[in-house]
């Protein structure tokens, strides 16, 4: 695909800091929606920004586009800053979550825009813009709809038109608001792995606001999970899936465990069930979790929380197992050849979660 | 006709008596629609050329009913592009910007549409007329508002100032604010946006607000009745001169004015109707009325 008209990709100094965010704070109104955030992205990377609706992914995403200011806070990108730039010198390119293309334009009209509503010593000479919405068009897999309005495109092309427009000012850096947000699930695989295809290719750092987990670990070099305005964790997706620093990033990033627990010393119990505490784990009540997935099954006179089978359901290698365990009925996954033979309703049996992860209880 | 439709023995006193009662109904307002907007529309027309077409040419082309089509024409030329400008502009903070105070000025923006037109002619003679609050000075510094153009233009535009508001802002708060958003991180400039993404987004709308405002600016009676004065060929617009030669017993230059008006009307409803037909997901209006 010729991509001639983006930015290479240079390959020196990889690892310098391009965007540094400090200690953003936003309200509207009574309501506080950034509550001191403070991360960086390195230049080219890709960044996610995770967490559930309200938690003010998409308030950080806007203030970094200049279409909102903060309250309090600094936003500097390759070291000038950001905050007393307009929004329209900062050279951001953002798709929104319904991609607000403009409706009365066609595709191409859609593109060139960017760069047709340059001061006239900036802009690009007619030829130029019209082989640069080429480039873009097929970039983005549509060379033949040029001439349609958005109105006669799907989803996901409208998505793609989006995201050429963004792309055709050559920006400093890419935001997206839930870019996969309003398409089906098949749609939306495609063009994820498509989309950072796109962004490692036009080597730019990239910000993109998601509520789906799965699409953050996927796809990003590091996520920023938040949560009412509060920056949780900030990692790579194994850093933050491995290591998450609190229940609620646990919870968030997968399909969770969870059991009341005691620490004592280097002893945790749970239930009739005792195991040695991971270093530097809180003492006394405490909660433990683990990945429905991260269990081994053993016989009664083994080791483990005692259970009972509730039900089995398999499909394909993966087998799902409902296990009544202290009167909680949790659900747990097992691939195929780790079940044990003979795990039925009604047997009886334990449950060691192989990797549990222990967090005081909350106050 | 449902009866069609309706399975034979099921419910047969509803399904036969509906019908027939829906045609009634038709059949009476029909009758109503005739005599109460046909008939009028045709007794101006019938009696405007009652006296042939000589005498109604004759009565269209004296001097006093060109002024009043001049002074119609200019009062309407003035207040209906202000009233679009401040229409477009209105609608524009309310749709796409939150502040303070945002519901009264929706509601001060309706004003007028549910105040005595006499109210708002009545308003600006109480500022401006010779014993109102400015009258003194104005008269100290020979400034002429009441009985004179600038009088006639204040009170049309108070007068129709929500036509062109209205259709704009459920239309605005739909669009919402994105695209202009989009806009700016292109690298337009506020003006460009205004002009590339906000004003083609509400053309169709503008135009059709515009359609209503002029009607209305051009029909007014009430409130330019009041600051008018009826000075024949100086203050009188169409309206007024319909009423000044009425009042004459001129009947046929009475009503060939008034057939000015009444064409006028039809004109603006066959536009009015082009446009919902063509353009009637950009128009707010199927939306309310």
């Amino acid at each position: 695909m010729p991509v001639n008209s983006l930015p290479t990709a240079d390959t020196d100094a990889p690892s310098r800091l391009s965007l540094e965010i400090s200690g953003i704070s936003k309200s509207f109104g009574r309501f506080p929606a950034l509550k001191n955030v403070s991360l960086q992205a390195k230049d080219k990377e890709f960044l996610a920004l995770l967490g559930p609706s309200g938690s003010g992914k998409t308030t950080l995403l806007r203030v970094l586009a200049g279409l909102e200011q903060p309250d309090a806070g600094e936003v500097r990108f390759d070291g000038e800053d950001f905050l007393a730039m307009p929004v329209r010198r900062r050279k951001v390119g953002m798709v929104f979550q319904h991609y607000a293309l403009f409706r009365h334009m066609t595709v191409v009209q859609n593109i060139a825009f960017g760069l047709k509503v340059r001061k006239r010593s900036e802009r690009p000479a007619k030829s130029e813009i019209d082989d640069r919405v080429q480039n873009l068009l097929s970039l983005v897999q549509l060379e033949d709809l040029g001439k349609r309005f958005p109105s006669q495109l799907s989803g996901g092309q409208r998505q793609r038109v989006a995201l050429a427009r963004a792309l055709a000012i050559e920006p400093r850096m890419l935001l997206l608001d839930e870019p996969f947000g309003a398409l089906d699930a098949q749609v939306r695989r495609e063009l994820r792995r498509w989309l950072r295809e796109v962004h490692d290719r036009a080597g730019v750092t990239t910000v993109f606001v998601t509520h789906d987990q799965e699409e953050a670990l996927d796809l990003a070099d590091r996520v920023a999970i938040l949560k009412d305005g509060e920056l949780k964790q900030l990692g790579t997706p194994n850093e933050v899936y491995e290591n998450p620093a609190d229940p609620f990033v646990y919870d968030f990033l997968g399909a969770a465990c969870r059991m009341p627990g005691v620490v004592a010393g280097n002893r945790l119990t749970v239930a009739d069930w005792e195991t040695v505490a991971e270093k530097g784990a809180p003492q006394g009540p405490v909660e433990v979790f683990f990945r429905p997935d991260e269990v081994a099954f053993a016989p009664t006179d083994g080791a483990g929380l005692a259970g009972e089978v509730k039900a089995v359901a398999q499909r394909g290698p993966d087998v799902r197992v409902e296990c009544l365990v202290e009167g909680q009925l949790l659900e747990l996954a097992a691939h195929g050849p780790s079940l044990p033979a003979g795990v039925a309703p009604g047997l009886a049996l334990r449950i060691k979660p192989l990797r549990p992860r222990i967090y005081p209880v909350a106050g | 006709m449902t009866a069609a439709t309706t399975p034979a023995g099921a419910k047969p006193i509803s399904a036969s008596r509906l019908p027939g009662l829906a045609f009634l109904l038709i059949v009476a307002s029909a009758v109503v629609m005739a005599v109460l907007v046909l008939m009028p529309l045709f007794t101006v027309f019938h009696d405007a050329f009652s006296k042939g077409l000589g005498k109604y040419l004759d009565s269209i082309r004296e001097p006093d009913a060109l002024a009043a089509m001049r002074l119609t024409l200019l009062v309407s030329g003035i207040s209906v592009p202000l009233n679009a400008a401040f229409g477009v502009a209105a609608a524009w903070c309310i749709a796409k910007f939150e502040f303070r105070g945002k519901s009264v000025l929706l509601t001060l923006i309706d004003l007028p549409f549910s105040m005595s037109p006499v109210v708002s002619g009545l308003v600006w003679v109480l500022l401006f007329g010779a014993q109102g609050w400015f009258g003194t000075w104005l008269i100290d510094h020979d400034v002429k508002i009441i009985f004179a153009t600038t009088g006639l233009v204040l009170a049309t535009i108070l007068v129709t100032f929500p036509f062109v508001a209205r259709e704009l802002i459920p239309l605005m708060q739909d669009q919402g604010a994105d695209e202009e958003a989009a806009a700016l991180t292109l690298g337009a400039s506020g003006l460009t946006t205004f002009w590339k993404i906000t004003l083609p987004n509400i053309r169709w709308a503008l135009l059709y607000g515009v359609l209503l405002c002029n009607a209305r600016a051009m029909g007014e009676f009430g409130a330019v009745s009041v600051v008018s004065g009826h000075i024949r060929g100086l203050t009188t617009t169409l309206p007024l001169h319909v009423e000044v030669l009425y009042n004459d017993y001129d009947f046929v230059g009475a009503f060939a004015a008034a057939s000015l008006l009444a064409s006028l009307g039809l004109v603006t409803l066959v536009l009015k109707t082009a446009l919902e037909w063509r353009h009637a997901g950009e128009l707010a209006a199927n939306r309310r009325h």
